[in-house]
C-alpha cells in the first residue's frame, strides 16, 4: 500500500495543482510536496523495520505481452526516491517570489515530473519501466518548451528527439529481451535469471548503453545537454540536472550491469574510456566558459562522467561511491542552479566576467553560495568529498591510469568553480551588482536547508552507504556470475 | 436478409431521403442510432451464414466489422456540424457514406476474390463520389478526379490479377487457392496474378511506391472525406490485404515477403521524410498515413505467427488518433479559412482544451506511452521481431523517431507561436468526439487487455 501512496501521491497532487488555480498552485504544489517528502519518511521507518517485503507489489496488467505491475523497492530505489522527494519541495520553493505565467500548470507538471521520475525508480518490470522513462520525458518537456527562454523550442526539440531515439532503441532492446528470455516476461526477476547468449548480449549493450548515455549524457552523446540546461527555466534545469539525469545512472546500475553482464563485460573499457574522455573534456570546456548556466552544465557533465564511470569499474566501491555521489551531486547542482537563478535574476546577466563583489551586497547569500561550491568541488567533510574518493577508489581498483585522468575531475574543477566564484562574486562591486538584495525567505530556506544537507552528509554519510551496500552487493553478485 | 447485412446503406438510403429536411441534425441522429443498432445485430445475423461461401464470418471480421461501425459512427457525429451549411447534400453524403460503411464490412469476411472485388469497389466509387463531393471547389473536382483516374485504373490491374490466379488455380474461393499453392508445382501465370493483386492493394493503401495520390486527394477532398479516407477505409483495405494474404496467398509467402519488405521499408522512411517537409496539415496527414501503412505492411509481413490482433490493435490505435485530430482540425479550419499546420498556431492560449486533444492525438501518433499508439507500435514490432525482420524492425524504430519531428511541428505550433484574433470554438458534439477519441486512446494503452483476446 505504502508503494502506491508513494507513487501515485504527487499525480494526485498534479491533478489537484492543475483545478485549484494560479494563485494557490505555488503554496498547494509546496504543500503537496512536503506531504510526499514525510510519506518517504514514513517509508524509511518502515523499510528499517520490515525491509523490502514491504513494498513488494505485483499485479498482471497486460496479458499479452506479459507485462505486469509489478513495483518494489530496495536500498537503491529507496534512496533515490529519498533524493527525489527532498529536491522536488526546494525545486517548487525556489520558485515561490518569481512571476511565472501559468504557473498551476507548470507545478502541475513539476508534480507530474515528480510522478514519472519515482515510477521509473521503483518499476522493476522491463515495459512498466519504460513507460515510466518515456513518461519523464513529457512534462520536462513542456516545462523547458513553455517556460524557457529565446531559443527554446528548437532546442527542446532537440532534446526531445535525441532522447527518445535513445528510448526507441532501448525499447528494441527490451523487446529482443523479452523474446530471448524463456519465460517470455519483462520481469526483472526472469530478466536477471535467464542468461543470453554473449554474442547478443554484445550489441544488445549498445541498445541499453545508448539510452542511458544521452540520458546521463556521457559523452559524445551530450550535445543537448548545455543548451537545454541553458533554455530552460531554473526548475526546469533544476529537475533535469538533479534528479532526471540520475535516471541514467541508476538505470545503469538497475538494468544493464545485471541483466547483460556479459555484454558489460566486453564493452566496459570502452564506455570506461568515454566517460574519462567526458571528465576531462568537459572539465577544459567548463573552464573556457562565460555563461554561468553553462559553466554548471559542464561542472555537471564532468561529474556525472565520473560517476558512470564508477559504476563500469564494475566493484562495490565504484558502486557506493556512485550512489552517494548521485545524491550529493542531485543536492549541489540544484543549489548552484539555484544561487545562478539569484544571480541572473538579481542582476539579469549570467556572464562570469561581467559580474563581481556580489559580496560587499549580499554576505548571506555569499556564505551558503561558498558552502555549495566548496561541496561541488569535493572539499573533505563535504558530501562531493566522499563520493568523489569512493569513486576514484573503484576507478583506480579498476586500472590505475584511468583513475589518474578521472581524478583530474578535482583538480580541473576547482579551477572553474573557484575561479568562477571568485569572479563572480568576489572584488569590487560591478555596475550590475548594483542593488543587489540579499536572500528572501524562502530563498533563504531553500538553500539553507541544501548547505545542511552538504555538510550533514559529509561528516556522515554511514546511513547512505549503509542503505545502499546490500542491494548493489546483489546487483554486483549476480553480475559477475 | 442478406441485403440488410451487405448493404445496409441500400436500405438506409431511403430514410435518409425521407430525413433530407432542413433540420441538419436529425437524419444524423437518426443515422447514429441506426449504425448503432446495426452494430448490435449484425455479427449474430451474419455470424451463422455461409453465404454461398462467397463471405466467410469469422472472429478478424467480427472484430474488424466492430472497429468499421464505430469508426463510422465517429464520423457520422462528426458530419452533422460539417454538413451545417449545405443541407441539400446530407442525405447524400450520409447514404454514400453508409456504402463504404458496407464495402468495408465486405472486405472484413470476404472468401471469395469476386467478393473482394466487389467490396474494393463499393468503396473506391463512394469515395470518388465523396472526394469530389464539392462540386463548385475545383480543388475538390481535382481531388475525385484524380482518385477515380489512378483508381479505376488499380481496381483494373486487381482485377487482371484475380484472372491469371482464376486462370491458374481454377478457382476464387481462399482456401482452393490455398490448396493450390499448398499442392506445389506453382505456375508462372499464378505468381504474376499474385504479383498484380498486390500491387493494386498496395496503391489502395497508399504504399511506396504508389502512393502519389493520397497527398493530393486527402488535401483536396473535404476535410471529413479525408478523415474517411484515413481512417475506415485505409483500415479496411488492410485487413482486406491481411486477410487475403493470410487465407489464400501464404504459400507464395516467400515470393511475395521479399517484395513487400522493401515496399514497406521504403513507405516508413519516404512518408516519414517527405511529411517533414508538408506545410498543409491534411498533406501532413496523409504522409504520416503514409508512414503509418508502412508500420501496418509489418504485420502483413509477420503472417507466420497470428498478427492480426496487432494489426487490429494498431488500426484501432490509429484510427482514434486521426478522427481525435481530425475532430480539432476540422473547427479550427472553419474558423481560420485555411489548413496550413499555422493555422493552430496559438491554439494552446485560445482554446486549451482544443489544444490538449490534438496533442494527445499526435503523440499517439508518435507512438509515446501511455497512449495506443505506442502499444500498437509495440505490437507491430515484436510481431516483425519474432518472425525474424529485425533489420526491418530497425528502420521502422529510426522512422519512427524522424517521425516525432513532424507531428510536434503541430504541437508547436499549438503552444509557443503568437495567436491571432480568430475564436475557435468547437461545438459540443466535436468535443465529445475528441475527448471520446484521446480517452478510448489513453484506456487501450493502459489496459489493453480487453482488445487483445479479441481475434
Amino acid at each position: 500500500m505504502i508503494t502506491l501512496l508513494l507513487l501515485f501521491f504527487p499525480l494526485a497532487a498534479a491533478l489537484f495543482v492543475f483545478l485549484a488555480g494560479h494563485k494557490m498552485a505555488a503554496k498547494l504544489a509546496l504543500g503537496f510536496a512536503v506531504i510526499e517528502l514525510a510519506i518517504s519518511g514514513y517509508a524509511v521507518s518502515k523499510f528499517l523495520k520490515e525491509g523490502s517485503d514491504a513494498f513488494f507489489v505485483f499485479k498482471p496488467w497486460i496479458e499479452y505481452p506479459k507485462v505486469s505491475f509489478h513495483l518494489a523497492v530496495d536500498g537503491l530505489s529507496l534512496l533515490m526516491i529519498l533524493l527525489t522527494n527532498f529536491l522536488t519541495p526546494i525545486i517548487v520553493l525556489s520558485a515561490f517570489n518569481r512571476i511565472i505565467p501559468r504557473a498551476k500548470s507548470y507545478f502541475a507538471l513539476i508534480l507530474m515530473m515528480q510522478f514519472a521520475l519515482l515510477g521509473v525508480f521503483m518499476a522493476m518490470d522491463g515495459l512498466l519501466y519504460y513507460i515510466f522513462w518515456e513518461l519523464a520525458l513529457i512534462p520536462i518537456y513542456f516545462i523547458a518548451l513553455q517556460w524557457g527562454g529565446e531559443n527554446r523550442v528548437a532546442i527542446t526539440l532537440k532534446f526531445f528527439i535525441y532522447t527518445l531515439a535513445g528510448s526507441l532503441l532501448m525499447l528494441f532492446g527490451f523487446i529482443m529481451l523479452y523474446w530471448y528470455n524463456p519465460a517470455h516476461t519483462f520481469d526483472i526477476r526472469e530478466l536477471y535469471a535467464s542468461a543470453v547468449s554473449a554474442k547478443n548480449q554484445s550489441w544488445l549493450f549498445w541498445m541499453f548503453f545508448l539510452a542511458f548515455a544521452i540520458k546521463i549524457p556521457i559523452v559524445p552523446f551530450h550535445t543537448w545537454q548545455a543548451d537545454t540546461y541553458r533554455e530552460s527555466p531554473t526548475q526546469g534545469t533544476m529537475l533535469l540536472s538533479g534528479i532526471m539525469l540520475k535516471m541514467g545512472t541508476y538505470s545503469l546500475i538497475r538494468w544493464l550491469l545485471p541483466v547483460l553482464p556479459l555484454g558489460v563485460a566486453q564493452w566496459g573499457p570502452l564506455a570506461i574510456a568515454l566517460c574519462v574522455i567526458g571528465i576531462v573534456y568537459a572539465s577544459i570546456i567548463a573552464i573556457k566558459q562565460k555563461n554561468l548556466k553553462n559553466l554548471l552544465a559542464y561542472s555537471s557533465l564532468a561529474h556525472v562522467g565520473l560517476i558512470s564511470a564508477g559504476i563500469f569499474a564494475f566493484n562495490i566501491q565504484g558502486l557506493q561511491g556512485s550512489v552517494v555521489q548521485m545524491i550529493a551531486h542531485g543536492i549541489n547542482v540544484v543549489g548552484l542552479f539555484f544561487c545562478a537563478d539569484i544571480i541572473f535574476n538579481r542582476t539579469g546577466s549570467q556572464d562570469v566576467y561581467g559580474l563581481g563583489g556580489i559580496r560587499n551586497k549580499a554576505p548571506q547569500f555569499t556564505t551558503v553560495f561558498m558552502v555549495i561550491v566548496l561541496g561541488s568541488v569535493a572539499l573533505p567533510l563535504t558530501n562531493g568529498f566522499i563520493g568523489e574518493f569512493l569513486l576514484l577508489y573503484g576507478v583506480y581498483e579498476y586500472n590505475t591510469w584511468l583513475s589518474v585522468f578521472a581524478g583530474l575531475t578535482i583538480i580541473l574543477g576547482a579551477v572553474y568553480m573557484l575561479r568562477m566564484f571568485k569572479k563572480v562574486m568576489l572584488g569590487p562591486t560591478s555596475l550590475p551588482a548594483e542593488g543587489f538584495t540579499d536572500l528572501q525567505w524562502n530563498e533563504m530556506l531553500a538553500l539553507g536547508i541544501i548547505v545542511v544537507l552538504v555538510i550533514v552528509m559529509g561528516v556522515y554519510p554511514k546511513p547512505i552507504l549503509q542503505l545502499a551496500e546490500p542491494a548493489l552487493q546483489l546487483i554486483l553478485n549476480k553480475s559477475i556470475n | 436478409m442478406l441485403s440488410r447485412t451487405v448493404l445496409p446503406g441500400g436500405g438506409n438510403l431511403k430514410s435518409a431521403k425521407d430525413f433530407s429536411s432542413r433540420d441538419h441534425r436529425r437524419p444524423c441522429g437518426y443515422l447514429f442510432v441506426n449504425v448503432l443498432e446495426w452494430a448490435q445485430t449484425a455479427p449474430i445475423i451474419i455470424g451463422g451464414m455461409d453465404m454461398s461461401r462467397m463471405m466467410r464470418v469469422d472472429h478478424f471480421s467480427i472484430a474488424f466489422s466492430g472497429l468499421s461501425i464505430f469508426t463510422a459512427a465517429l464520423i457520422f457525429a462528426l458530419s452533422s456540424d460539417f454538413y451545417k451549411d449545405e443541407p441539400h447534400h446530407l442525405s447524400d453524403y450520409l447514404a454514400i457514406l453508409l456504402f463504404v460503411l458496407s464495402g468495408t464490412l465486405v472486405l472484413f469476411s470476404f472468401w471469395n476474390l469476386v467478393m473482394l472485388f466487389l467490396g474494393i469497389e463499393i468503396v473506391s466509387i463512394s469515395l470518388y463520389i465523396m472526394a469530389g463531393s464539392r462540386r463548385f471547389d475545383i480543388r475538390s473536382n481535382e481531388a475525385g478526379f484524380k482518385y477515380f483516374l489512378m483508381g479505376s485504373f488499380a481496381s483494373g490491374v486487381l482485377l487482371f490479377g484475380i484472372a491469371l490466379i482464376y486462370g491458374a488455380s481454377g478457382s476464387f474461393e481462399l482456401d482452393k487457392i490455398a490448396a493450390y499453392v499448398s499442392a506445389g508445382a506453382v505456375s508462372p501465370m499464378f505468381l504474376i496474378g499474385t504479383m498484380l493483386m498486390t500491387m493494386a492493394l498496395l496503391f489502395k493503401v497508399a504504399a511506396v511506391p504508389f502512393h502519389f495520390w493520397s497527398p493530393d486527394v486527402y488535401e483536396g477532398s473535404p476535410s471529413l472525406v479525408t478523415a474517411t479516407m484515413a481512417t475506415l477505409v485505409k483500415v479496411a483495405f488492410f485487413a482486406a490485404f491481411y486477410r487475403l494474404m493470410v487465407n489464400g496467398l501464404i504459400g507464395v509467402h516467400d515470393y511475395t515477403g521479399d517484395i513487400l519488405m522493401i515496399v514497406a521499408a521504403a513507405t516508413m522512411i519516404i512518408g516519414n521524410l517527405v511529411a517533414l517537409t508538408q506545410d498543409n496539415f491534411k498533406r501532413l496527414l496523409a504522409y504520416s498515413g503514409i508512414s503509418h501503412a508502412g508500420y501496418m505492411l509489418l504485420a502483413i509481413l509477420s503472417l507466420q505467427t497470428n498478427s492480426s490482433s496487432a494489426l487490429l490493435f494498431y488500426g484501432t490505435a490509429y484510427v482514434l488518433a486521426t478522427i481525435g485530430a481530425f475532430a480539432v482540425a476540422i473547427p479550427v479550419f472553419s474558423g481560420m479559412k485555411y489548413e496550413s499546420i499555422s493555422a493552430f498556431n496559438g491554439l494552446g492560449k485560445k482554446n486549451p482544451v482544443m489544444a490538449a486533444m490534438l496533442t494527445m492525438s499526435m503523440l499517439s501518433l508518435a507512438g509515446i506511452p501511455p497512449l495506443a499508439g505506442f502499444l500498437g507500435k509495440y505490437y507491430i514490432f515484436s510481431e516483425a521481431i519474432k518472425n525474424g525482420y529485425i533489420w526491418l524492425t530497425v528502420v521502422a524504430v529510426v522512422a519512427s523517431i524522424i517521425g516525432v519531428y513532424y507531428y510536434f511541428k503541430v504541437i508547436l505550433a499549438m503552444y509557443t507561436k503568437d495567436a491571432d484574433e480568430v475564436a475557435v470554438k468547437a461545438t459540443p458534439l466535436y468535443l465529445v468526439v475528441m475527448i471520446l477519441c484521446v480517452v478510448l486512446s489513453l484506456v487501450l494503452g493502459i489496459y489493453p487487455g480487453v482488445f487483445t483476446q479479441l481475434i
